[in-house]
């Protein structure tokens, strides 16, 4: 047997202890990337849970403050990697909110489009490895075939299927090509009928309600107090949506309600997305309807990079995209916080600025890793094949949880 | 000249007939699943993917063979052997056409069930063999829930022997093709022998001895090469076995209502291919069960198991021999 002594935790001797250590993860099939778990087992029974996180910690929030505003973009892909769009659409909205612009219309609408197809994304990803971990294949695999269908309209939209970095400080890199909006227009008509055929899997399958229904209840009071956000706190029955309660990009002007739960277990974690799929749909149709016509990017030349035609040939096109480009915007002394409502949860972005184009620091609230320490918390009590369910039914990302 | 024929079935069978249909199977079933998922499945190696099986094998012989060095070796190795041979010798009294089984025990559902019974050693001995914690896990869990249902699978027979009145497995599909298949009658005592039969094979929704999200590959997970690939087959044809044991319990084996097959061999040979036929059929449940439902837990199973499927069996049993009692007689 191994001898190795563990530093990370307190461990109990196990050889005098009825109960038995079980390391589950970094590498496991449903850990879901790279979180540990260190789970002390009576039997089956889980007795305490230990999560063990940081595996994939990259040190973004440093690596930002060597970088102007535009340069930080491509890492967002890289923190929720179910979601890049809407990792860009936030963090350029919060850079905007720090350097005090407002974006055209258009831009807006687009962002909207943005962040809701990655929620369908995002969610049919979290819904599929749910149902795998729970032995569902095949929901799994259907999930990913929609998932096909987003990403390659992602891909017409940016360019990437999947490393998007969309979003500039003041707009978007580009306006919607060609055909593009009847293309989404397909896709979301025919998208319901698929989310039935999953819920007709599941929602009443017995099997499935066995195995989440009150399976890990978290309570109103202990998801406030650990600070959940996302589908995991309105499962809760909380009715907190940061587009409702905090709009931004005039999440205001559409119509959608917002699905809460009303015991907090895996099966309403598990309800309370497929409905956001749902109203997802519903904004995105809406968005289509009233997609404005505009410039998509702020016509302020101090914060948006001028047309490239137009660099070559003029003096003042030339200077700022010169400027730009090496300084970066120049946001003005002071700090702000902006959080978005994206797929897992409130993802916020803290900046302090002492002017210029850098940020002085950067710190990123990813719901990720809040939302996961309520394991220490609901673990205890179920059987190994829950922590299982649970794990799926958070829908956790590492490398936003890492950073 | 019996014995010689005897010696030639064996090894056909258990050489070549039994791992073909199980390879065959694999790709059924990755053929079947991809179908059902909107893939394409492997459809590369030979005709539609059919070599595919044989691409496999040669990957499983040329991989390294690695034994860990925290296991108990001699255990470790006897295991996937152990858990393989149970599963070809429980075909031996499958009544696979007319006339013909490898043996044609009077005893022969019962050799079944003493045979099938052994399976539970390879897993819980590979389990507890390879020293590790999944793998321990996984072979406890395999050895309580094959156990468990073992008690509910034999005594969802005993309906069948009720009515037949014979341990012959010849006997009891001749029977059906004299009166009629026992599903008929027997249809919900068929429905457990069916739930049993797919936890007896450790197949979803009951495969919580390997379930892979939660114990990795339970007690398979330190295994590699052709002794995992022997684990793997030994899977496939218990499938077989129980298919094979469905179809003729409950459906009639070789026969078929209102067909007589003609006398001598090309008779035996369309019986036998009825028989396929009907195992193939059941065989494709499997499939289709498996990539639709998800997994039990572990104790939900067992509650299944215990407090369903074991008390249902014994009402059965009362049900059945107060029916047979009252129409009188088994023929």
């Amino acid at each position: 047997m191994s001898t190795r002594v563990d530093i990370v935790l307190d461990r109990p001797d196990e050889q005098a202890s009825e109960h038995q250590v079980l390391n589950m993860g970094p590498q496991h099939p449903s850990t879901h990337g790279v979180l540990r778990l260190v789970l002390e087992l009576d039997g089956e029974i889980v007795v305490k849970c230990t999560p063990v996180v940081g595996y994939l910690h990259r040190g973004m929030e440093k690596l930002a403050e060597s970088m102007t505003f535009h340069m930080f973009c491509p890492y967002t892909d890289r923190l929720d990697y179910l979601a890049p769009l809407a990792n860009n659409v936030a963090l350029s909205t919060a850079q905007e909110h720090l350097i005090g612009i407002e974006i055209p219309p258009r831009a807006q609408a687009i962002r909207v489009m943005c962040t809701e197809m990655s929620r369908i994304s995002a969610h049919l990803l979290g819904l599929g490895a749910f149902a795998m971990d729970l032995g569902a294949m095949t929901v799994f695999l259907w999930c990913f075939r929609e998932r096909e269908k987003i990403y390659d309209l992602i891909e017409h939209l940016s360019g990437a299927r999947f490393t998007t970095s969309f979003t500039r400080v003041g707009g978007v890199a580009n306006d919607i090509p060609d055909g593009f909006l009847s293309e989404l227009k397909a896709f979301i008509d025919q998208f319901p009928e698929q989310v039935a055929s999953f819920e007709k899997m599941l929602s009443r399958n017995r099997i499935w309600v066995d195995r989440t229904k009150d399976i890990a209840v978290i309570t109103r009071e202990d998801a406030m107090s650990y600070a959940l956000s996302g589908p995991n706190l309105r499962a809760t029955g909380i009715e907190w949506d940061l587009r409702v309660n905090r709009p931004y990009l005039g999440y205001e002007n559409y119509d959608f309600d917002i699905p809460v739960g009303t015991v907090g277990d895996c099966y309403d974690r598990y309800l309370c997305r497929i409905e956001e799929l749902k109203e997802s749909t519903k904004i995105l149709q809406q968005v289509i309807q009233k997609m404005p016509a505009g410039p998509v990017n702020a016509l302020d030349s101090k914060i948006s990079l001028p047309e490239k035609s137009s660099v070559l040939k003029g003096m003042d096109e030339l200077i700022h995209q010169f400027i730009l480009v090496t300084e970066g915007q120049d946001a003005p002394v002071g700090e702000s916080y902006f959080a978005a409502e994206n797929p897992k949860g409130e993802l916020g972005f803290y900046f302090r600025s002492r002017g210029g184009g850098y940020p002085d620091r950067m710190f990123i609230r990813a719901p990720s890793f809040v939302n996961l320490q309520i394991l220490e918390k609901i673990a205890p009590g179920n059987y190994i094949s829950d922590v299982v369910a649970i794990l799926g039914s958070i829908d956790f990302v590492m490398g936003e949880c890492d950073r | 000249m019996k014995l010689l024929w005897t010696v030639v079935e064996v090894s056909v069978v258990a050489t070549v007939v039994l791992p073909t249909t199980a390879a065959l199977l694999v790709w059924a079933e990755r053929r079947v699943s991809a179908f059902m998922q909107d893939r394409l499945g492997p459809n590369r190696v030979g005709p539609a993917g059919l070599l595919q099986p044989i691409a496999d094998l040669l990957k499983f012989m040329f991989k390294e063979d690695v034994v860990p060095g925290h296991v108990n070796k001699v255990m470790y190795v006897l295991a996937p052997a152990l858990s393989l041979v149970p599963a070809l010798v429980a075909f031996a009294v499958v009544p696979y056409a007319r006339g013909m089984a490898i043996a044609d025990l009077n005893v022969g559902i019962l050799l079944v069930f003493a045979v099938s019974s052994m399976a539970v050693y390879g897993v819980t001995i590979g389990g507890w063999a390879s020293n590790s914690k999944y793998s321990l896990l996984g072979g406890v869990r395999a050895s309580a829930q094959m156990i468990s249902y073992e008690l509910a699978l034999g005594l969802s027979v005993v309906p069948v022997l009720l009515v037949v009145g014979d341990l012959n497995m010849q006997a009891i599909v001749q029977w059906q093709a004299d009166h009629v298949w026992l599903v008929v009658p027997l249809f919900p005592v068929w429905v457990i022998f069916l739930v049993s039969s797919y936890a007896e094979t450790n197949r979803l929704p009951f495969d919580c001895p390997e379930a892979e999200t939660e114990l990795v590959a339970g007690y398979h997970t330190e295994y590699s090469s052709m002794k995992f690939a022997l684990f793997f087959l030994a899977e496939y044809i218990h499938m077989i076995t129980a298919s094979a044991l469905s179809v003729a319990l409950f459906f009639g084996g070789w026969s078929l209502p209102g067909v007589t097959f003609p006398d001598g061999s090309m008779g035996t040979l369309l019986s036998g291919l009825v028989f396929a036929g009907k195992t193939g059929a059941f065989l494709f449940l499997f499939i289709w069960v498996r990539w639709t439902l998800p997994r039990f837990r572990y104790d939900q199973l067992m509650d299944l198991g215990w407090k369903r499927l074991l008390p249902a069996s014994l009402v059965l049993i009362l049900a059945t021999a107060g029916g047979v009692a009252l129409l009188g007689g088994t023929n």
